[in-house]
């Protein structure tokens, strides 16, 4: 704890709870965050875990700000400490002038090499109020409520968290831990006052806010789409998605079906969309190499699929828990053959609720496969979002050359199904009308849909696939720029990295430097004439990276022509810090590749 | 019975690529059958194969067909029938596709309970690839991939199932039609997930198990067998070297289908709210979803 007179500031901090799995470091830090979004205040929330339920260091990291907050920000002013272990792992992190909060029984943490690192320490009895209540358990709460008062932030916030935490278990288990977090609130106040210079204020009448992390708004955005199924099987980082749809309630009639492998969930979405019903699957990296002969039928047979692929660290089982962005070339790339593919890759959360109906538009209109690619800090970090940012009003369901069996009932001609048009698109229809019997073959086949090998007939069949990729470049998304125009360095990005990347070149614009930054979100087919053009106004470009090989980087160099400058790859797992981005830039580039 | 289907409604124009004296065109005429008995239209059904010959055969009818991966038809067949309840569902597909490259299919499909129907044309060998051992191989099968002949035991696709938790589980033979269809009528009937293992020669590459070899050891369930008696069905199932028995070896009629149990589809089928929502948005119905993240 420290009382020397550091920097102050209002609502602008950075807060880290470190402790062991399954000591509800997630839960604590999830709730602080819902009771600083409740308070009015923009908040952005960093889960750092292993892949293990018990023991093992995890923390977790939350922003607060006055503005919306696209990234964490290295080092933090308070740690949370609820195992001892934190305190040594986590000093890297601090501040000069940074609190730790942690119980007075941990006698053999070195208070005078913490304050040699410019920390002020001192003592709470946090344990000894959580065991006088009844649970050391409850050390998350205490450590809370101490927060709370050191920072100036009214208790009744972190209290009602705390309320609605344990009131799903037990009404007794709710006043326990209030009552912990009165008494531990009441220590501190009185050990600390108003002594520590960063605070957090409320603000009064500020508009309601949702703390959403990707995974949720693909889905939320999903069902406001049209879904109506699901079939996934559980993978790290992926699987929130189809826990938040199962969560739905029933009267939606939303169908979620945990499949036996992801060979069977991609197989069942694919059977699902050819009746006609808008049907998906969500997995990362592992689940969607199991997916990617199935990939090449949606390709073939031109039933529409959507698969949300949220990246993890690789190869294998890789960094289960831990983000990357390594998937892009394989994405662009997966299965045999050539077929059209439409890979969209949202950067915030809000762009994730979009591409969640959006992708199912486009799988519809032009009856491909598209891929939701997102990766592990997009999947999974929260922020706080105003209401109105997801808009089921804003939804559109456009479900293109789609025949409803009303439709088909009034069909003029015989019905092909693979019918050969300018646009490549032939109109589908859905089975269970006399009118258009449909067989679709994974072999290739003529307009009926029988098998035929003929060479005129596969050319036409290849040319009419292929086609529906030009018509889709018309609603392809240019990529996105952010910052002045007439920058003098840009950061050319995806993916979750777009935030990190926004708040850098915030910090280097306020510092009196020029930076912008460049987002790529429809990243296959990849829109060559929009790139080119943006590309050619940038001074320095730079692409940020989650990977080893600076896959964009690659891909735009592959389709325009044009080369980076530079490539700034990250690849342990964890996501820039807007900092290392800037030191990144300004120094040599990390990996030393270059596209 | 009397219906509104002749069994020509289901021909189709393709060319027909199997060899002379196939077991599949016993497969095709019978399912052909046992669908216009039943009075099933060709739009009300939906036929999912796999890949090797006799998954050709949705192309060799005309019905609602999906001519899937080796191995997947049974997950592509689950996804179909959950978003639409009205189809009828039927898979058709090989040995190879069912017992051995989607065995894990094979497995769920009988625990889970789909009211889907699965024909296994159950030839003993690969034969699109030209002959190699298959997973129902007897020991000892000489092929391409299996020159010293086979040292794999066989799998018992009836015994798997009982195991796995199958509902109905029916074995039939290509050298029989009438009993095939009777048999597959039975098995659309069922309501659950429905396995038919046809014993099917394949003239071409299985020079063991021919015609002959399966006439020598197959015979009809007694008229007094009773196939909802576990104990006897599990008896039968290991029935194979010398006597293999032909017809409905065991059912249970008493457990609910998969989709019965799928609470959000008393809504609504997938295909039907995704229509609804086609011709008319109901974005306000989202509103209360959002107060979760408050």
């Amino acid at each position: 704890m420290i009382v020397e007179m550091a920097p102050q500031s209002t609502n602008d901090l950075s807060i880290m709870i470190g402790g062991d799995a399954g000591q509800g470091v997630e839960s604590s830090g999830a709730g602080f965050a819902l009771a600083l979004a409740r308070a009015g205040l923009h908040v952005f929330a960093l889960q750092d875990y292993r892949s293990r339920i018990r023991g093992g260091h995890n923390f977790y990291q939350v922003r607060v700000g006055e503005r919306p907050l696209y990234s964490h920000r290295d080092p933090v002013e308070l740690l949370l400490a609820l195992t001892p272990q934190s305190i040594p792992l986590h000093l890297h992190n601090m501040q000069e002038g940074a609190a730790v909060i942690f119980p007075q029984k941990w006698e053999d943490v070195d208070v005078s090499h913490l304050t040699k690192h410019g920390l002020k320490v001192d003592r709470l009895p946090l344990m000894e109020i959580a065991e006088r209540h009844g649970s050391r358990l409850m050390l998350n709460t205490a450590v809370l409520a101490a927060a709370s008062a050191l920072t100036g932030f009214p208790l009744k916030y972190m209290e009602q968290v705390i309320r609605e935490n344990f009131g799903r278990k037990s009404e007794e288990l709710a006043d326990t831990n209030a009552a912990v977090a009165q008494e531990a609130y009441d220590v501190t106040l009185d050990h600390f006052g108003d002594s520590f210079p960063h605070r957090i204020k409320p603000i009064e009448g500020a508009p309601k806010r949702m703390l959403m992390h990707g995974n949720e708004a693909i889905a939320f955005g999903a069902l406001a789409g049209g879904c109506r199924f699901i079939s996934a099987y559980p993978m790290t980082p992926a699987t929130s998605i189809i826990e938040w749809l199962s969560a739905v309630p029933d009267d939606y009639g939303m169908v979620t079906k945990h499949a036996e492998d992801e060979i069977a969930a991609v197989c069942m979405a694919l059977g699902a969309s050819y009746t006609g019903a808008r049907a998906m699957t969500a997995t990362s990296g592992g689940g969607f190499s199991l997916m990617v002969e199935a990939m090449g039928l949606s390709g073939m047979t031109e039933v529409p699929l959507v698969i949300v692929e949220a990246q993890r660290g690789g190869p294998s089982t890789g960094l289960p828990t831990r983000t990357e962005q390594s998937d892009l070339l394989f994405m662009v790339h997966a299965s045999q053959g050539e077929f059209p593919r439409i890979i969209t890759a949202p950067g915030t959360i809000e762009q994730c609720f979009e591409a969640g109906w959006r992708a199912f538009n486009l799988a519809d209109k032009y009856q491909c496969p598209v891929v939701v690619a997102t990766d592990q800090a997009l999947a999974a970090n929260l922020r706080s979002l105003d209401m109105d940012t997801v808009d089921p009003e804003a939804v559109e369901i456009d479900r293109g050359a789609t025949l409803t069996p009303d439709d088909v009932d009034t069909l003029s001609e015989e019905y092909r199904r693979f019918r050969f048009s300018d646009d490549g698109i032939s109109p589908r229809a859905m089975p269970g009308r006399e009118t258009a019997v449909l067989t679709v073959p994974s072999d290739e086949h003529d307009e009926h849909g029988h098998i035929n090998e003929e060479p005129e007939v596969r050319i036409r069949m290849m040319q009419k696939r292929m086609q529906k990729l030009k018509t889709a470049e018309a609603e392809i998304k240019p990529p996105l720029l952010y910052g002045p125009e007439d920058a003098d360095l840009t950061l050319v990005t995806w993916g979750s990295t777009t935030g990190n990347c926004l708040d850098a070149a915030d910090e280097i614009n306020a510092a009196g430097g020029s930076a912008n930054v460049l987002q790529f979100i429809d990243i296959w087919p990849m829109p060559v004439d929009p790139v080119r053009h943006a590309l050619d106004r940038c001074r320095r470009k730079v692409a940020v990276e989650q990977n080893y090989t600076g896959q964009l980087a690659l891909l735009i160099r592959m389709t325009t022509g044009v080369a980076m400058d530079d490539v700034l790859t990250k690849y342990d797992g964890r996501p820039f810090s807007p900092r290392e981005i800037i030191e990144g830039v300004g120094m040599e580039v990390a990996s030393g590749n270059k596209a | 019975m009397v219906t509104r289907l002749d069994a020509k409604m289901f021909d189709s124009e393709a060319e027909n690529t199997w060899c002379p004296g196939c077991g599949d065109f016993a497969i095709l005429r019978s399912l052909k059958m046992a669908l216009t008995d039943l009075d099933i239209a060709p739009h009300e059904a939906l036929v999912v194969s796999g890949i090797g010959c006799g998954s050709k055969l949705p192309d060799y009818m005309h019905v609602n067909g999906y001519m899937t991966m080796h191995g997947r038809p049974l997950p592509v067949a689950t996804g179909a029938k959950l978003a639409n309840p009205d189809l009828q569902v039927i898979v058709v597909d090989g040995d190879g596709d069912a017992y051995g490259i989607g065995g894990n299919h094979f497995l769920h499909s009988c625990r889970r309970n789909p009211n889907i129907t699965h024909i296994v044309e159950d030839n003993q060998i690969y034969g699109l690839t030209k002959g190699q051992y298959s997973p129902t191989s007897d020991l000892g099968f000489v092929t391409t991939t299996s020159p010293d002949g086979a040292i794999e035991r066989s799998l018992l696709p009836v015994a798997v199932a009982i195991a796995a938790g199958a509902t109905f589980i029916a074995r039939t033979f290509a050298g029989d039609p009438r009993h095939m269809a009777a048999v597959i009528a039975e098995a659309i009937k069922h309501q659950g997930y429905s396995l038919v293992d046809v014993l099917q020669p394949c003239v071409t590459f299985n020079r063991v198990n021919t015609y002959d070899w399966y006439r020598q050891r197959v015979y009809k369930l007694e008229d007094d067998y009773d196939p909802t008696d576990l104990d006897a069905a599990r008896a039968r199932a290991y029935e194979w070297a010398d006597r293999i028995p032909l017809g409905v070896i065991y059912r249970n009629d008493e457990v609910q289908t998969y989709e019965e149990q799928v609470l959000p589809l008393k809504a609504g089928s997938p295909l039907a709210s995704t229509l609804k929502l086609q011709a008319e948005p109901a974005p306000g119905q989202y509103e209360p979803l959002k107060e979760q993240f408050l």
